[in-house]
Formats: structure tokens, C-alpha cells, sequence
């Protein structure tokens, strides 16, 4: 054993010695090939890095997936068209945390009409489509009228999502119920179950359809508004994403709505701007929905009509013409 | 056996003599495609304007479409009721009925199927029921369950033929040329063996005990399209079975006239005679007066309590704007035919057709009153529209539309009960103790 031991010795003694010249010398070339090419590799990117311009304007961005990322302004560049898949999707989702939630001052409303012109501009709709519509009501009669603005109540149990067939109407993470009208099939069973007849529907080719033929559909604003679906208000999910109030409530000039988030407890005037928390509101002026009893539960909170800063009067509206 | 013989043959020519294309058939039918080529344009005339050429709008926003569309479900479940609901009880009787309501069922159920499409404002974007379904949906079950009973009652219609099919194959010498091979396809090569009757009266059973379920459904849940909602004169537990029970009396109604029109236009005195329309005339009695118990349940209860909305609804009805049409359809349709139906004399054919005509349009337009009114009357009042949107009339257009579905049932019927013999002759040769058919 010990001899063939021996004998090998020698052999092996020799063969590390050439291999480890070969090792080195392929090393070396080795190493020659990594460093031109980290050289060239550096090299262009200095060529690149020089080309490259900075404006230094530093561009907050929100991504698709709700991220803020700062881009510089130069690195913007125009999108090809996305069609409906990116309002779709975001469109129903919703904002994240946030529990949107609305209040009208029945007291202070004397139907001056301001928040339907602003959100019939808003969502191309003609004089007789109302998202919001003011009505004059009067409980029973020894009680006194008073005007009641009526919008959707984005009811937390809502029924008109119940009964779509196709998932074309639908609640959202943040309370809002919208209507995707690239889905919907016009079968109107959602407006049948809606109690506070809430919705519309595009009978004939909505107004102005012709010059928003090329406009991309945006679910939170709903327009292009299309013919043979279902329409209704939407809490102007468009513009809280942009944090800014509904359509209605900046509009209104006597302050009658309050918006805000039922999660921050908080909601703003859209008249006067001023934030009042929201549970202290709903208690100290006996807050109220509209038939709670139906089990809806709704987003939507009224105060009473009491110590009213005016006296009804009787709408004398111009009725729409006939469609 | 030479008396068999005669007889058979006699049966045989009877029931089949009128399988030929004859002027008066040819005219009928000219009738009938004009007619629907007219109602077809005023539907292209929606499909390219919108769903606003008819009178529905923003509060009422069901109307005649709808109405329309209850209306033939309802006709469509007589099928149930005289094939498996009197047959699976053993009423021998029947036997020259049951193929007219199980036509009168597969024509109003594929018929039902396409008159909700014209109440569709995307009817394009039908196919989103399949592809997009949401199970919590009652049109989903509707959709499921009209498709179910529509191919249960098909294959009823069918299966009881596949001896006729043979007969007429191989039995008829006076048949058009062309339709002989037709009828030896459907005849799947029946040859009145033992084995082969077992086979099919074995499927027929498993069929009329699918068929009540089935049935059942239909028209409860497509009352469900309504009852689902809060709505005053919609909100009803019992809206089920007081569609049901209407559906039979619309249906029998419906096979009423049918049995007449048949027997007079092919000749069928001897097949369906007085005592089939006498015993019809106690069925439609009888199916009125369960209606009329629904009835009374549905507008006593709330009547008597006169919550709000309700008290609304029913004023309308009982003694506002609609009232005059309620009370006709109300008394005309339901309480004076029961009345009348009480006395033999009215159950005579003619007389007890006429009863049927009158129930058949009150049906109708019973529809019209549990569809339209409820929706005139919302929780919460209709202000600032234009007067067309408060109350509804419909158009023109609107009604062209909602004639269209009559017609193709109408085409329909016409077609099977032409090609085919109206009164199953297998079964009628085998009650009149004809045993067995030799086929050569």
C-alpha cells in the first residue's frame, strides 16, 4: 500500500505545479476580459449618464397601484391609450381607508338648484337626468314642507347591487356603489330595486355624445355617459381621488351639505369649507336616513328642517321639455 | 283484427289528413311573416335610437316588454299542469290534450326567452349574463330555469311523437315527398317493440316528475323579480304562488281556445269532444278559483293595514287611474267566467272558448296592472321631469315591439300542429285497444 503511495507522490507533485500555470494564465484573461468590459460598460454608461438631461424638476407621480413616486419631470412622457382596463380597475377598488359619507342640512336648503346644474355639467347629463335631484316634500299635514336634496344614498347594503346580473353595479372598499356602463346590459332590474329611485337611465344617446365619441370612459366620472345603460350619482368619486369635494357640495351656496370620511369621523362643508366632526354633527342635530327601516343602511345622513333660515316656497321650476 | 285494422287506419288518416301544405296554410302563414317583418323594423328602429322610442322611462321603467314577459312564462307553465301535474295523476282524458300544452309550452318558453331581450337597453351585450353571471341575481335563476324548462318540455313534446313519427313515416301515402325522410330521422327507427315503448314511456316519466320542479320555478322566481324588491304592490310573500295559480288560468285559457281552433280548422270533433271541453271548463274553474283566493290574499292584507305606500297603490287601483282597467280584468277575467263555468251549458266548446278569450286578455292585461302601477308610485315623489316621465303610455313602437312575441308563438304553434299530429295517435290507437302496430 505504502509503495503505491510513494510511487504516485512524485506524479502528483509535478501535475499542480503545471496546472496552477495554466490556471494562472487563464486568470489573467479572464481578468483582461472583466475589466474591459467593466471599462466599457462604465464607459457608456458615462456616455449615457452625459446625454441624459436633468430639469431637477422632480414630478410627484401615483402609480396604478396607489404608490407616490418622484420622477423627473423629463422622464414624463404621454401614454398610448389604455382604454377602460386602468379606470376599471382602479374604478373598483376604490380609495383605500377611507369610508366616504355624506351630510345634508335640511334646514338650510331653499332649493336653488346650484348642486344639479354642477353635477348634470359634471356627468353630461341633460336638464331631465338628475344624479341630484331637489324635492319638495312635506311628511304629513300639519307638519311643514321642505325641500330635500335626493342624490344616490350609497346604501352599505345596497339592493341594487343585489340584482345586477352582470357585476355591473357594485360597492366599493370606500362606501361608494358605482355603475361600470362598459358592463352593463340595460336590463334595469337596479333601478326597479332602488327605494329612493335613485337612478337614470340613458333612454336615447346621452347629450353631446358625438363630440366625446374618442374620450376614454372613466368609471368614477361616468362619462362618456352611454346609451342603454343605467346612470346615477357616483359621491364624484373623480374628484375625491383628487382629495377635492363632490361636484354638489362645492357648488352649493347655502352650505347644506357636509362630505367627508366616516373613518377620520369628519366632514367638511362645501360652502364654508369648515371640517366639524361627523358624529357630533349626526347627534347634536338629530341626524337622520332615509327609511333606515328598509334595511339599506345608508351613507347618506339628513338633518331635520328645524329653525329654518327661510320660509318654503313653492318650486317653480321650469319642468324639462318632453324626451 | 280486421276491425282493428279499420280502425287504426281511420285514426290514422284523421289525425294526420291535415299534414299537407294547403292554400289557407300558405295565406296564414304570409299573414303571419308580414305581420312580424313589420314588428321587426320597429325593433330596428329601437335597436338604432335607443330603448326612448318606447314610452318607458326613468320611474317607470318596466312596462309593456315586461308585462309581455311575465305573460309568457305564465302561459308557458299549462305544460306542467296538464302533462305531468293531471297526467302523473292518471287522468285518461287527457290524452288528446297534452300534445296542445306541451306545443303551447315550448312556444311561449322559447318565446319568453327572446322577449326580454327587446326589454334589454344593451341587448349586445347579452352574452354578459353568461360570461360575467353573478349567482346572487334573480335573473340568473330566471335565465336558468326557463333554459331547463325549455328544453324539459321540448323533449316531452318530442319523445311521445317518436311513434307517431313512425306511423306517419311508413303508415301516411298522402305525405309531401320531402317531408318523408324528415319524419323517418325523428322516428329513430321505432318499430313499436315492447322494449322500445318501455325505454320511452320510462323516459317520459322521469321527464313530467322533472317537469314540476321545473315548472315551479319558472314562474316563482320570475314573481321574484318583483317580490325582491321594496317596492308597495311588489313586496309580497305570496307572490310565488299567486303567479302560479295565474299561470294556470292563463294557460288553460290559452289550450282552451287552441283545442277549439284544432278541432274546427283539421277536423278533430270526434278526438276532442264535448266532454274534453267540459272537463277543461272545470279545470280553468277550478285554477281561477285558487287564483282568486291569491288574489283576495294579496289585496285584502295590505288593504286592511293601509301602510302608506301600499294605501297609495291600492287607491290607484281600486278607485284612481287605474281602476277602470282593474276591475274589468278583475271581474271580467276572474269572478264572472268562474261564475259562468259553474253551470255546464258555459263549458259547452263554443261558449267556454269565449270564457277563454276573455280570460286570456284579462291575463294579459293582469300583467300590465302588477308591472306598470306599482312603479308609478315610488317611496319618494316624482318632481322637476317632464310629464311623459310621471305617467306612462306607451308608443307606437313600443307596442309594434310587444305584438312580435303573440306572432312568433302564433308561427310556432302553427308550424308544429301542421307538421305534426295534433292529438297523439300511438297513444290514441293504443286506448282504443290497438295493441300493437306492425311495421312491415
Amino acid at each position: 500500500m505504502e509503495e503505491n503511495n510513494s510511487s504516485h507522490s512524485p506524479h502528483e507533485s509535478e501535475d499542480p505545479k503545471g496546472s496552477s500555470r495554466r490556471n494562472f494564465l487563464r486568470n489573467i484573461g479572464l481578468a483582461g476580459v472583466g475589466v474591459a468590459t467593466g471599462a466599457a460598460a462604465l464607459y457608456s454608461g458615462h456616455i449615457f449618464e452625459a446625454k441624459k438631461e436633468v430639469s431637477g424638476d422632480q414630478k410627484v407621480l401615483l402609480t396604478q397601484d396607489g404608490k407616490l413616486v418622484q420622477v423627473d419631470s423629463l422622464e414624463i412622457k404621454a401614454m398610448e391609450k389604455t382604454g377602460v382596463a386602468l379606470h376599471e380597475a382602479e374604478g373598483r377598488e376604490g380609495i383605500p381607508g377611507r369610508r366616504w359619507v355624506m351630510v345634508t342640512d335640511l334646514s338650510k336648503c331653499r332649493n336653488a338648484r346650484k348642486c344639479i346644474s354642477a353635477c348634470q355639467d359634471a356627468h353630461q347629463l341633460r336638464p331631465e337626468q338628475y344624479h341630484m335631484n331637489t324635492l319638495q316634500m312635506q311628511d304629513s299635514p300639519a307638519t311643514a314642507p321642505f325641500n330635500i336634496p335626493k342624490n344616490c344614498q350609497h346604501c352599505d347594503n345596497p339592493p341594487c347591487v343585489a340584482v345586477c346580473p352582470v357585476d355591473a353595479t357594485y360597492k366599493r372598499q370606500d362606501g361608494i356603489v358605482l355603475i361600470d356602463n362598459v358592463r352593463c346590459i340595460g336590463c334595469r332590474f337596479c333601478m326597479a330595486a332602488c327605494p329612493y329611485s335613485a337612478r337614470i337611465f340613458n333612454w336615447i344617446e346621452p347629450k353631446d355624445a358625438a363630440n366625446r365619441m374618442d374620450q376614454d370612459y372613466n368609471v368614477e366620472l361616468n362619462v362618456p355617459q352611454k346609451v342603454g345603460t343605467v346612470s346615477k350619482c357616483l359621491f364624484s368619486a373623480d374628484r375625491l381621488r383628487e382629495g377635492k369635494l363632490p361636484y354638489c357640495v362645492e357648488a352649493c351656496p347655502n352650505g347644506v351639505y357636509y362630505f367627508g370620511d366616516e373613518n377620520e369621523d369628519a366632514v367638511t362643508n362645501g360652502t364654508t369649507k369648515e371640517t366639524v366632526r361627523l358624529s357630533k354633527l349626526l347627534r347634536d342635530n338629530a341626524g337622520y336616513q332615509l327609511m333606515p327601516e328598509l334595511g339599506t343602511k345608508p351613507r347618506v345622513y339628513y338633518l331635520p328642517p328645524k329653525n329654518r333660515l327661510f320660509p318654503f316656497e313653492e318650486a317653480t321650476d321650469a319642468t324639462p321639455e318632453k324626451v | 283484427m280486421d276491425d282493428n285494422k279499420l280502425t287504426f287506419d281511420k285514426i290514422t288518416s284523421d289525425l294526420t289528413h291535415h299534414i299537407r301544405i294547403n292554400k289557407s296554410f300558405l295565406i296564414w302563414m304570409g299573414f303571419l311573416t308580414v305581420s312580424l317583418l313589420v314588428c321587426l323594423y320597429a325593433y330596428s328602429l329601437q335597436l338604432n335610437t335607443g330603448l326612448g322610442v318606447a314610452g318607458i322611462r326613468d320611474y317607470v321603467t318596466w312596462g309593456l316588454y315586461l308585462a309581455n314577459f311575465v305573460f309568457f312564462v305564465a302561459a308557458s307553465l299549462i305544460g306542467m299542469l296538464i302533462s305531468a301535474v293531471l297526467g302523473l295523476i292518471g287522468m285518461k282524458w287527457l290524452t288528446p290534450i297534452t300534445r296542445i300544452a306541451e306545443t303551447i309550452a315550448v312556444a311561449f318558453a322559447a318565446v319568453a326567452g327572446l322577449v326580454i331581450i327587446s326589454d334589454m337597453g344593451r341587448p349586445e351585450r347579452l352574452a354578459y349574463v353568461f360570461l360575467y353571471g353573478r349567482p346572487q341575481s334573480p335573473i340568473l335563476w330566471d335565465v336558468t330555469v326557463i333554459t331547463t324548462y325549455f328544453v324539459l318540455s321540448l323533449l316531452l313534446l318530442f319523445l311521445p311523437m317518436i311513434a307517431d313519427m313512425a306511423i306517419i313515416h311508413r303508415k301516411v301515402s298522402t305525405l309531401p315527398s320531402w317531408l318523408k325522410p324528415v319524419y323517418k330521422v325523428l322516428s329513430l327507427n321505432f318499430t313499436d317493440q315492447p322494449e322500445q315503448n318501455k325505454i320511452i314511456n320510462r323516459a317520459i316519466r322521469i321527464l313530467l316528475i322533472l317537469l314540476i320542479p321545473a315548472a315551479l320555478s319558472i314562474h316563482t322566481v320570475t314573481s321574484w323579480l318583483f317580490a325582491v324588491t321594496s317596492r308597495a304592490g311588489w313586496d309580497s310573500t305570496v307572490f310565488g304562488p299567486y303567479f302560479v295559480s295565474g299561470a294556470f288560468v292563463a294557460g288553460s285559457a290559452a289550450v282552451i281556445i287552441a283545442m277549439f281552433f284544432f278541432r274546427k280548422n283539421y277536423k278533430l270533433q270526434d278526438y276532442l269532444t264535448d266532454v274534453h271541453f267540459n272537463n277543461m271548463g272545470k279545470v280553468l274553474a277550478t285554477v281561477s278559483l285558487v287564483y282568486l283566493y291569491f288574489n283576495i290574499n294579496e289585496f285584502l292584507v295590505p288593504g286592511y293595514k293601509l301602510k302608506r305606500a301600499d294605501a297609495i297603490h291600492l287607491q290607484e287601483l281600486f278607485a284612481g287611474k287605474d281602476a277602470l282597467l282593474f276591475w274589468a280584468v278583475q271581474i271580467g277575467g276572474l269572478l264572472l267566467p268562474i261564475l259562468f263555468m259553474l253551470f255546464r251549458r258555459f263549458r259547452k266548446p263554443l261558449p267556454i272558448m269565449l270564457i277563454s278569450v276573455a280570460v286570456l286578455i284579462a291575463a294579459w292585461f293582469k300583467r300590465y296592472l302588477i308591472v306598470i302601477p306599482t312603479q308609478e308610485h315610488p317611496f319618494l315623489p316624482i318632481q322637476h321631469v317632464p310629464q311623459n316621465f310621471v305617467h306612462y303610455s306607451p308608443t307606437l313602437i313600443e307596442i309594434l315591439i310587444s305584438i312580435a312575441p303573440f306572432i312568433l308563438v302564433l308561427i310556432i304553434i302553427t308550424l308544429i300542429s301542421k307538421f305534426f299530429p295534433v292529438i297523439p295517435l300511438h297513444e290514441t290507437a293504443r286506448e282504443k285497444g290497438i295493441d300493437h302496430i306492425k311495421f312491415d
